[in-house]
């Protein structure tokens, strides 16, 4: 495969993994969660980085689904001791769990090969160089085969759990009612979502996962009320985001996981003009036939 | 140099760099803080968060329209696009279906996207020095000038100015935007100045601290105070404080570690405050609910055994009999262990006697079984006659709001029903005896 191909297929990976499971965060208003998420699991990196002297994978996604799920919880405990809304509750939990983890960094710097300009705008560029060796065998690139492993796992929870994930998102209560329980479903799929955000993170940086993660589902959110519609646009977009990303950040000579997220604000920005205007074509109609 | 010479030179300020780091971090902490509140008490933590990322992209472009790294130029420019996430997020809300949150999301990181491809292409196109911009990223404290502290104290000086000018409107803005309206005050036009002030001060917060660590002293500070009191200048005046230590410490221990930066630790020192808040908080803390409800339940267990030992005397007329504790747990259907501390305490407080081992009610333990037991009775009382409730309704009630009701309400509740002299199950309601007045 030719270096350009191997960044656009991670780049669609990263933007398509996100955009699948990032569309219930949309769907359930838990949307900042996802960039808590991406934010906490910072520290999980580090510590993963620390404990096996390396970027192992396996380690990595431990550590990173771990500190998303303490995100989740920790948000979850605050502001259920009525002691502080759950806005900033969700705030005071990660900018902390960030705080630790720049820390981390600094502290570890000469260990940790993890540093700021990687956690804010991602190394996506390096990826063809970035090889999984394992027993002196080359396999290729390594977040490639991060990547399109939770990208799959996205997909087949999605699959399997998608009547529960659909209940759970809509009427959390009749999903109560039914059996189903909720918390249980809420938690897993917090996990899911830290391990899409760490797979990306090495790729796209820390910020740029949350782009990935509500864009793509909240512009679908705004071109149809069908779930199964809405995550095959997030796909759709996804893979544009990452497309337009790529493309254009070699015309600007700039960032690309930077650029594909300016795709991602263009996209975005045009389904609200034409969600906009099918609502005042809407009216119009409504007022001139009734 | 050992760890007190550093302290106190640190302390002593006679360095002019630590004395610009040390003010630069806690005029932001002030002006952060002050301003909190009133984000933190409209719901809309967040937006600290993202006004701060969306500051990003407004550096990069007055650097590259100005060419200098003034910090006037990037600061007006980190404004002057956060301002427009502000409109952007209030755009997104008002037009589409997408909420809050998601709005938040996306502008935060579009906005900080736009930024990243910006400072990289100057970066890569060499137009320049871009050194000093990524500061704006995690924050330097320790490059803030004696320039830059004079801005700073500018800014705050004004903001806190505007806050007390406008403190009334502020105040009915946070808490009641709809009566404020009825009351013909321009929403529109407090809320846009409000947001403006928040612009300002996370733009001059992001150098010390970063874009994304300056969400916390949006958030934190208000978290904190808010635990502390209930009045709105109390919690303004806590919050800033609350800022400025945190900003003081923050440079403290960057100051003792140098490898350590100042903004992370600047958000450590500021959360360390908000869980202590959370735990030890007079009244609203978490440590002196679980108190209160210990207490509560205490109260709840004493009052129960006097009211079961008197109704026992009152049934066999017998008021000197006494039980141990495992008798009284068998007759009464009390568990022994929960007895053996509140028996104590009853009897330190002269409502219990302890006659060979056996527990029985002093005169005083006689009143007060008689009260909570006619509090019982009144209570069900009055459920049955104005709530209409059947007599086999209401005894779990009154159970609970025995140990609730007030002398008082006992006093509003014996003239409301006249006085009964019998309980919804017939049964003898206990009055304390009439003494005559001397």
């Amino acid at each position: 495969m030719s270096p350009d191909l191997i960044v656009i297929l991670t780049a669609v990976l990263a933007a398509c993994g996100c955009g699948l499971i990032g569309s219930f965060l949309v769907l359930r208003k838990n949307a900042m969660l996802g960039d808590a998420i991406s934010h906490a699991v910072l520290p999980g990196l580090v510590l993963a980085f620390l404990v096996t002297a390396g970027r192992n994978v396996v380690p990595m996604l431990i550590g990173a689904t771990v500190m998303g799920l303490l995100t989740a919880w920790l948000t979850e405990a605050l502001s259920g001791t009525r002691r502080v809304y759950a806005d900033a509750a969700l705030g005071v939990v990660f900018t902390l769990l960030f705080a630790v983890g720049v820390i981390l960094v600094s502290l570890y710097a000469d260990q940790v090969d993890l540093d700021q300009d990687c956690v804010l705008y991602g190394e996506i560029a390096y990826t063809p160089w970035n090889s999984l060796v394992i027993g002196g065998v080359n396999y290729g690139p390594r977040p490639l085969w991060v990547l399109g492993g939770v990208f799959l796992a996205n997909v087949l929870f999605i699959t399997l759990f998608y009547k529960q994930l659909k209940i759970c998102s809509f009427d959390p209560q009749l999903a109560r009612s039914l059996g189903i329980n909720e918390r249980l479903w809420h938690y897993l799929l917090m996990g899911m979502v830290a391990l899409s955000v760490v797979a990306a993170f090495e790729s796209v940086g820390a910020i740029l996962v949350v782009a990935m993660l509500i864009i793509p589902g909240a512009t679908a959110f705004l071109l149809t009320h069908r779930l199964f519609t809405m995550l095959g646009l997030s796909l759709l977009i996804g893979a544009v985001c990452a497309l337009g990303g790529f493309y254009g950040a070699s015309w600007l000579d700039a960032s690309i996981s930077g650029t594909m997220t300016v795709v991602g604000g263009i996209v975005f920005g045009l389904a609200l003009a034409y969600n906009a205007m099918r609502r005042h074509l809407a009216q119009r109609l409504a007022l001139r036939t009734g | 140099m050992d760890f007190w010479d550093l302290t106190l030179r640190f302390f002593a300020l006679g360095d002019v760099n630590v004395r610009n780091v040390v003010a630069g971090s806690m005029l932001l902490g002030c002006s952060a803080g002050c301003l909190s509140t009133f984000v933190y008490l409209q719901r809309q933590s967040l937006i600290g968060d993202a006004l701060a990322h969306a500051a990003l992209p407004g550096v990069g472009l007055a650097f590259l329209v100005a060419g200098s790294r003034e910090l006037g130029f990037l600061l007006a420019g980190a404004a002057l696009t956060a301002w427009l996430a502000a409109l952007v997020v209030n755009l997104i809300v008002r037009t589409s279906a997408i909420k809050l949150d998601a709005a938040l999301g996306i502008v935060l990181s579009v906005f900080f996207g736009a930024g990243v491809v910006i400072l990289t292409h100057i970066q890569k196109s060499g137009a320049g020095n871009q050194a000093g911009l990524d500061r704006f990223l995690f924050g330097q404290a320790a490059a803030i000038s004696g320039r830059d502290v004079r801005l700073l104290l500018v800014v705050t000086g004004l903001l806190l100015l505007a806050v007390a000018a406008g403190f009334s409107r502020f105040k009915i803005l946070s808490f009641d935007r709809g009566f404020a309206q009825t009351l013909g005050v321009p929403v529109g036009r407090w809320q846009f100045l409000l947001t403006t002030m928040v612009v300002a001060a996370v733009v001059i917060g992001l150098q010390a601290v970063g874009v994304v660590l300056m969400a916390a002293m949006m958030i934190t500070p208000a978290a904190s105070a808010r635990q502390w009191t209930d009045r709105l200048w109390l919690m303004t005046l806590l919050a800033s404080l609350f800022g400025m230590i945190a900003g003081l410490i923050g440079a403290y221990v960057s100051f003792l570690a140098p490898r350590l930066p100042t903004g992370p630790w600047i958000v450590v020192v500021v959360s360390l405050i908000f869980g202590v808040s959370v735990l030890l908080a007079p009244r609203r803390g978490l440590l002196s609910r679980m108190v209160g409800f210990i207490r509560q339940r205490r109260a709840t267990m004493q009052d129960h055994i006097l009211k079961a030992l008197y109704r026992a005397g009152m049934a066999s007329g017998v008021w000197d009999r006494g039980y141990d504790r495992v008798g009284m747990a068998t007759a009464f259907g009390f568990l022994p262990g929960d007895l053996r501390p509140a028996l104590g305490r009853l009897r330190r407080r002269g409502y219990l006697e302890l006659v060979n081992g056996a527990y029985r009610l002093s005169a005083e333990g006689r009143e007060e079984g008689a009260r909570v037991l006619r509090l019982h009775r009144l209570w069900e009382v009055y459920l049955s006659r104005y709530l209409e409730l059947p007599a086999d309704h209401v005894h779990r009630d009154a159970h609970e709001m025995e140990h609730i009701l007030t002398p008082e309400m006992e006093a509003r509740l014996e003239e409301l029903l006249e006085r009964p002299e019998f309980d919804p199950h017939a049964q003898k309601i206990p009055y304390p005896e009439r003494r005559e007045p001397a």
